[in-house]
């Protein structure tokens, strides 16, 4: 393989990313000029959660589980809750329901103010960071902080701290908020609800590469609501399942190039996450929120993963409303959490986390000891849409200078805000000639002092 | 920086690197989280390498290095030496940093590896989860699961200053005490680790009716052996006092020992019941 852009006789190179070392990479390879395939390669050390959790006690997994992912650990609280209480046969009260889903808002307008502002929006502004881009547009990095603020402190005010709350219980919550101490934080999310607003403006004007895909998207569906915390799987390949039907459908499996297990959906490739949620839930948005959709450009759907930044604004704007309409009806729930008896079963349960649907499944025994669980993080299931971009992305460009291909091939990952904590390390771009099956990756040494990741999540 | 400098000495900008080992990335996220001081921070520090904010990576040496994560990789047991040879001041930040974090329950155990995976072989992981510090000397230890964002303020200030930070090691009880909380052990018989652990939280979770479970890890002069009785009273048996102290700091002693010593006495006594 050789550096340089493509050359008459078909040799593909790119050399090293800058900002990549380590324990992850991006390889795509190309025969005969053309794309055959590409792989995420993730080496993220594995922390095997699922094995630990056997012999714990059943009131465990919102604590534990959470410490997967420090940046959407509400998700797994929420889904943890929903297995256990389905396998012990509970289903909390609405006002406990509609607390989880105040304390969720927080956590969507959290992770997707931090992707849009500080890893997401550099990219098609032409700068390294956010940091980078604050020194020049400093008012609009500061609304980005401020918006991330707003959905910290909806998380601390309901959950007890942003970062692995400490509220959250198995059967609702150890203490509920009084209605004064949630009415406080009116004020700031109304500046959300409006810095939102302003950020789907901002975003519109971005540039995006003309890029679809044909995606069979995945997500949960609710009679009457956006989903978050509830609802049933749909695809839009037809699925309409229970989330206990959930292993009757999806399959998990081990490949070699990663320790985040693949997935697939009746042996297909499928996507979770915005896009997903958006082209499967577009009717259940509030029309004012429908009409701000519009006006930023997007269709009922979105099928191009770069426009992924302003679905993500649609639904910080959407999680900004949301939240403000939970407080305006807020009943404190009384008590704070229902009892919750272990007994003998399993149990499902899913949430729509930032970066997509989130399965838990846990077996418990009749004292409440769990013996079995199994947790499908989005990112793991998006792995193999990721790849499938990437080959559909790169095959029309590789007449491309290098540097901006490759720079390019990152983006398009990081359009799926992939989470380096819940399944990825990805840290270098390799592109392979398949026709020699040369390997001469162009990476750094594995064992410097390189930074170990890249700054998606 | 080179030996006998203190940051404040350092005429130019001090460069900060932060670096992610085995973790959650909730501790570096604390350091974005810090939404009012992030852009005044940028302009007292050179941010030479965040990956998780930034595509810009200086090559070392960094004069402040922060490090999240344990070691549970041979190659990460290398790259921390790396990482070490290249800092000035090497900071770990969190439970996994300080000590192993949750993958350090692995420590106490068969091998995890093919409970998860169907092909473990394709798996390169160290039986064990271990701190930074049983790898490399540590300059200063941040504890937390996730640490505090006021006490990382103060670290980063404090080294600015070329001064040791303020951080205590007293127990949560002192902040409990000081937060004006009412005491959930003794007012409501709910089992608490507060008196053992290190305060820093803000004594969250008696502030929610909870008792603290212990994220902080083990306060200065711990009396591990203390809370048994007195758990016992809470109606928590010795495997509760057990998997309490197996959380989010188990490899730490002396939580090591004193989990070891619950789960033996709690099987002692299922012996003597069975026994009976």
């Amino acid at each position: 393989m050789t550096h340089g852009s493509r050359r008459a006789n078909g040799h593909i190179s790119v050399p090293a990313l800058a900002r990549v070392e380590g324990e992850g990479g991006l390889e795509i390879v190309v025969s005969d000029g053309q794309v055959t395939g590409a792989r995420l390669d993730i080496y993220e050390p594995p922390r095997f959660f699922e094995a630990l959790l056997r012999g714990r006690q059943y009131t465990e997994p919102p604590d534990i589980t959470a410490r997967i992912c420090g940046i959407c650990p509400v998700a797994y609280q929420m889904s943890a809750c929903h297995a256990i209480e389905d396998a012990c046969g509970v289903t909390p009260p609405e006002p406990v329901r509609a607390l989880r889903r105040l304390l969720y808002c927080g956590e969507w307008i959290e992770s997707h103010a931090l992707h849009v502002y500080l890893l997401h929006a550099p990219d098609f502004l032409g700068y390294p960071s956010g940091i980078d881009l604050a020194r020049d547009h400093p008012d609009i990095v500061s609304r980005g902080l401020r918006l991330k603020k707003a959905g910290n402190h909806l998380m601390a005010a309901v959950g007890g701290r942003s970062i692995h709350p400490v509220n959250v219980k198995v059967g609702g919550f150890y203490r509920a908020p009084t209605p004064r101490e949630l009415a406080q934080l009116t004020p700031d999310l109304e500046q959300a609800r409006q810095d939102a607003a302003d950020t789907l403006t901002w975003v519109a004007t971005f540039d995006f590469p003309e890029f679809e895909r044909d995606y069979e998207f995945v997500s949960m569906r609710h009679p009457r609501q956006y989903p978050i915390t509830e609802g049933r799987i749909v695809s839009s390949g037809g699925l309409d399942i229970a989330p206990k039907e959930y292993d009757d459908h999806f399959t998990e499996f081990q490949v070699e190039h990663s320790t985040a297990l693949h997935s697939t959906l009746d042996g297909r490739t499928y996507l979770t996450g915005p896009l997903a949620r958006y082209s499967l839930n577009f009717d259940r948005l509030p029309a004012h929120i429908q009409d701000e959709a519009r006006a930023a450009g997007l269709g009922e759907t979105c099928a191009n993963p770069f426009r992924s930044i302003l679905v993500r604004a649609v639904e910080l704007l959407f999680a900004c409303d949301e939240a403000l309409r939970l407080i305006a009806e807020y009943q404190p729930p009384d008590p704070p959490a229902v009892d919750v008896t272990p007994q003998q079963a399993s149990g499902y349960g899913v949430s729509e986390a930032p970066r997509g649907m989130l399965y838990h499944r846990y077996t418990i025994t009749g004292d409440g000891t769990i013996t079995d669980a199994k947790i499908v993080p989005p990112t793991s299931q998006n792995q193999r849409a990721i790849e499938a971009d990437l080959v559909d992305f790169a095959s029309p460009r590789l007449d491309m200078e290098h540097e901006r291909l490759t720079a390019e091939c990152e983006q398009a990952i990081r359009n799926h805000d992939p989470c380096i904590s819940c399944a990825t390390h990805f840290l270098d771009l390799w592109l392979i000639d398949g026709a020699d099956g040369n390997h001469d990756h162009h990476h750094h040494d594995h064992h410097a002092a390189h930074p170990p990741e890249l700054p998606h999540n | 920086m080179t030996p006998g400098e203190t940051l404040s000495s350092v005429k130019r900008k001090p460069s900060l690197a932060v670096w992610k080992f085995a973790s959650c990335d909730g501790c570096q996220l604390t350091l974005l989280n810090c939404e009012d001081e992030l852009l005044a921070i940028t302009e007292s520090v050179h941010i030479a390498s965040f990956t998780e904010a930034s595509s810009t990576v200086d090559p070392g040496p960094y004069d402040v290095s922060l490090v999240e994560g344990s070691i549970t990789t041979s190659a990460d047991a290398e790259r921390i030496r790396e990482v070490r040879a290249a800092s000035g001041f090497l900071v770990t930040i969190g439970a996994c940093a300080t000590a192993g974090g949750i993958q350090a329950l692995r420590n106490f155990g068969d091998d995890l590896a093919p409970v998860v995976y169907a092909r473990p072989d394709y798996i390169r992981s160290l039986r064990t989860s271990t701190p930074i510090a049983d790898h490399v000397h540590v300059d200063f230890e941040l504890r937390g699961c996730p640490i505090d964002k006021r006490q990382l303020v103060e670290v980063i200030a404090a080294l600015l200053a070329g001064r040791r930070p303020n951080v205590r090691g007293h127990s949560v009880c002192v902040e409990c005490k000081r937060a004006g909380h009412v005491c959930v052990m003794v007012a409501h018989g709910t089992p608490c680790l507060g008196p053992v652990t290190q305060a820093g939280c803000g004594a969250l979770c008696p502030g929610v009716n909870r008792g603290c479970y212990g994220c902080f890890g083990l306060m200065e002069s711990p009396k591990t052996a203390a809370l048994s009785p007195v758990w016992r009273q809470a109606g928590a048996d010795g495997p509760a006092l057990a998997r309490a102290f197996r959380g989010f700091t188990a490899a730490a002693e002396p939580f090591r020992s004193a989990a070891a010593e619950a789960a033996a006495q709690a099987a002692g006594e299922a012996g003597s019941d069975d026994a009976r």
